[in-house]
């Protein structure tokens, strides 16, 4: 038994699947969080029932690649609950309509429920489910009221007896309009803090101020928090408890050997250096738990909360005139800011772009201009001891870069850009567990999965450099390195490694003595050279092999040209 | 459509807080089905909330969904206000 959720963007199916499967899924409050299907299980009966998440569709006749995503799968549903912002009753209606003509069981979920009362809007529920001629179920996705009911009647789900199929759109708006006149009453309603604040980021000249007084408070947050956790929790835990276990270790392993350098690496000035000795246990994970994760927690917390907000979307608005310039619209500016946190879910992201041309774009300039969390708090660590200064010039040189690639790419990918057409969520206050639970799930998704990475990459690291790989490396490659970005060469196998994962070839950098300047060229090159592995991979399935390799060429050709640029001036 | 009722406009035209019925969606089948996916469509009440300067984007309440619309896209939606 497979049963989809399906319904418009935004609407809290996401919020549903996690309360009908236990299983916690990323939702946000703005169109297009969700453009991949999730699985889950769900008890109905004596029978274990598959439940899947469907990416949001106003439409059974897709006009973007998330809907046609949507579309393809409702083939292979047995049960289909549509979910329904009882807010939005027409336009969501009219998806309504389109499935009750698939010969497919329907039930619907009159989600967001607890909003109609102030906004005034009265439903009759009984009359819409006589209607529709299938349940009618009122929800509340983020606090799971009405769950309980929702799963007791999804037996009933059934195609309507009464189902017009084929008819034209003209004429299902008319039966839609028809039904809301039917079943909804509208009452006076009050005008509350939202409206005032939507009021105001609505303002040509009020939304950019409220835009920069967010945006500069999100870097200072993302900052204070970021350095508060390496300051007060994890350093202290790294000196105290991990260093002195390490140091027995050290002495048992008799302070030298091949276990030793595989696991403890060198020992500076006798003692450990967490970013210049490179072994196993102490470089290895230091990197990911003691450098990074104190800003991944940060990030996803302000990430977070500007999502379940909704201010987004209201961000890409006033985006979408620079986003033009680059071959994009605004809403492209919500892949963007994922990237800051990693560049995987932000390729994903792309595809809730209308047009080819718009990802391969998007894609790329996320992959070449947005370092993300894991080696920006590598960057801030090394290249901050020297003076915010030079963090500034790397940020400064990506920024650039985006801009004028995105400019390029512009004039000369060919294809067709759609301009921006997207829905603004009402503001939200999201409960804190909902925030709590979304920042649970990318920390310990990011723990998961990026320290087993980064333990293996420095295995490999003091492997080949055991083998002297290594050399032959640095040797082939001295005369772009040393000529055109002024490197000393052994900056090569660092920039190799950032294949495998960059913090660590951030790391790399370290015991290399470099100036501050070959410090600033090294990241900004590292940072836009080439993805790592597993952005790669996702650039190969949502760009296909051959603009992938476009896309690693701009890459190359500019992390080259800029790194040279920055060595003539800096 | 009935003439001589009240003014036409595009969208872009019209003034902030200003509510109008839409008349007409000059443009291809693509677009016409975009529009009516989001309920904007010949008939349909929307009122204007901003637009954003630099060419940038219009945003509209239509019932109670607020959308932001393309400068471009905007253009070629022609109201009629009373
Ligand atoms: N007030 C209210 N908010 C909800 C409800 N269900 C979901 N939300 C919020 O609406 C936004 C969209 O939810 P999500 O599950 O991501 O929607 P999806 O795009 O349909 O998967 C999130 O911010 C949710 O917290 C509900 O019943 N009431
Ligand atoms: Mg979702």
């Amino acid at each position: 038994m497979r049963i989809l959720l399906v319904g418009n963007p935004n609407v809290g199916k996401s919020a549903l699947f996690s309360r009908l499967t236990g299983i916690h899924i990323i939702a946000s409050n703005y169109p297009g969080t969700t453009v991949e299907f999730t699985k889950g299980y769900m008890k109905l009966g004596e029978e274990q029932a598959e439940v899947i998440d469907v990416p949001g569709t106003y439409t059974l006749e897709p006009t973007s690649k998330a809907e046609e995503v949507a579309v393809e799968m409702l083939k292979d549903g047995d049960l289909v609950i549509d979910v329904v912002d009882a807010t939005n009753l027409e336009r969501n209606l009219n998806l309504t309509l389109q499935l009750l003509e698939r010969q497919v069981p329907v039930i619907v979920a009159l989600n967001i429920w607890d909003d109609t009362r102030h906004r005034g809007i009265n439903i009759d529920v009984a009359k819409l489910e006589e209607l529709l001629g299938v349940p009618v179920v009122p929800t509340v996705g983020v606090t799971g009221q009405g769950i309980k009911g929702l799963v007791r009647r999804l037996p009933e789900a059934k195609v309507p007896k009464t189902a017009y199929s084929g008819s034209s759109s003209d004429e299902r708006w008319a039966r839609v309009g028809n039904i809301v006149s039917q079943v909804q009453s509208l009452s006076h309603r009050h005008h509350t803090w939202r409206d005032v604040l939507e009021d105001v980021s609505d303002h040509p000249v009020g939304g950019v101020f409220i835009a920069l007084v967010v945006l500069l408070a999100t870097f200072w947050v993302i900052r204070l928090i970021g350095e508060s956790i390496i300051g007060y929790v994890t350093d202290p835990l790294f000196e105290w408890l991990w260093t002195p276990l390490l140091m027995k270790v050290s002495l048992a392993l008799g302070s030298g050997g091949f276990w030793h350098s595989v696991l403890i690496g060198n020992l500076i000035a006798g003692g450990i250096d967490y970013f210049q000795s490179f072994g196993l246990l102490s470089t290895g994970f230091y990197i990911p738990l003691g450098a990074v994760l104190p800003y991944i927690v940060s990030f996803y917390l302000a990430l977070g909360i500007l999502e379940d907000v909704g201010y987004l979307p209201r961000l890409a608005v006033l985006m979408d005139t620079l986003m033009h310039r680059l071959g994009l619209h605004g809403y492209a500016i919500i892949p963007t800011i994922l990237g800051f946190g990693c560049n995987v879910p932000a390729v994903m992201a792309t595809r809730i772009l209308e047009s080819r041309r718009q990802r391969f774009i998007a894609a790329t300039l996320i992959s070449i201009g947005v370092p993300c969390a894991a080696l920006q708090a590598m960057i801030i660590g090394l290249v901050g001891q020297q003076g915010g200064q030079y963090v500034a010039m790397v940020y400064g040189s990506l920024f650039a870069s985006w801009v004028i690639i995105g400019l390029i790419l512009n004039r000369i990918v060919k294809g067709f850009s759609p301009e921006l057409l997207v829905e603004i969520p009402p503001y939200r206050l999201p409960p804190w567990r909902v925030i709590g639970e979304k920042l649970w799930l990318r920390v310990s998704g990011f723990i998961k999965e990026a320290l087993p990475i980064v333990l293996s990459t420095v295995l490999v690291v003091n492997i080949l450099y055991t083998l002297g790989v290594f050399d032959a490396i640095a040797n082939i490659a001295a005369p772009i390195v040393s000529g055109l970005l002024g490197l000393p060469k052994e900056t090569v196998v660092a920039l190799v490694i950032g294949f495998l994962r960059k913090d660590v070839a951030m790391g790399m950098l370290a015991p290399l003595a470099l100036t501050v300047k070959q410090l600033v060229i090294s990241s900004t090159v590292l940072a836009m050279f080439f993805p790592c592995v597993a952005t790669f991979v996702v650039l190969f399935r949502e760009l296909r092999t051959r603009d992938t390799l476009k896309a690693t060429g701009i890459m190359v050709a500019a992390a080259l040209i800029v790194g040279s640029l920055q060595n003539l001036i800096l | 459509m009935t003439m001589h009722q009240g003014r036409q406009l595009t969208l872009r035209q019209m003034e902030i807080g200003q509510t109008g019925t839409v008349i007409g969606i000059l443009g291809g089948r693509g677009l016409m089905r975009r529009l009516e996916a989001l309920d904007i469509r010949p008939g349909k009440k929307v009122t204007k909330v901003s637009s954003t300067l630099f060419r940038g984007p219009v945003t509209l309440r239509v019932d109670n969904a607020q959308l932001a619309i393309g400068f471009g896209m905007a253009n070629r939606i022609i109201v009629e206000v009373g």
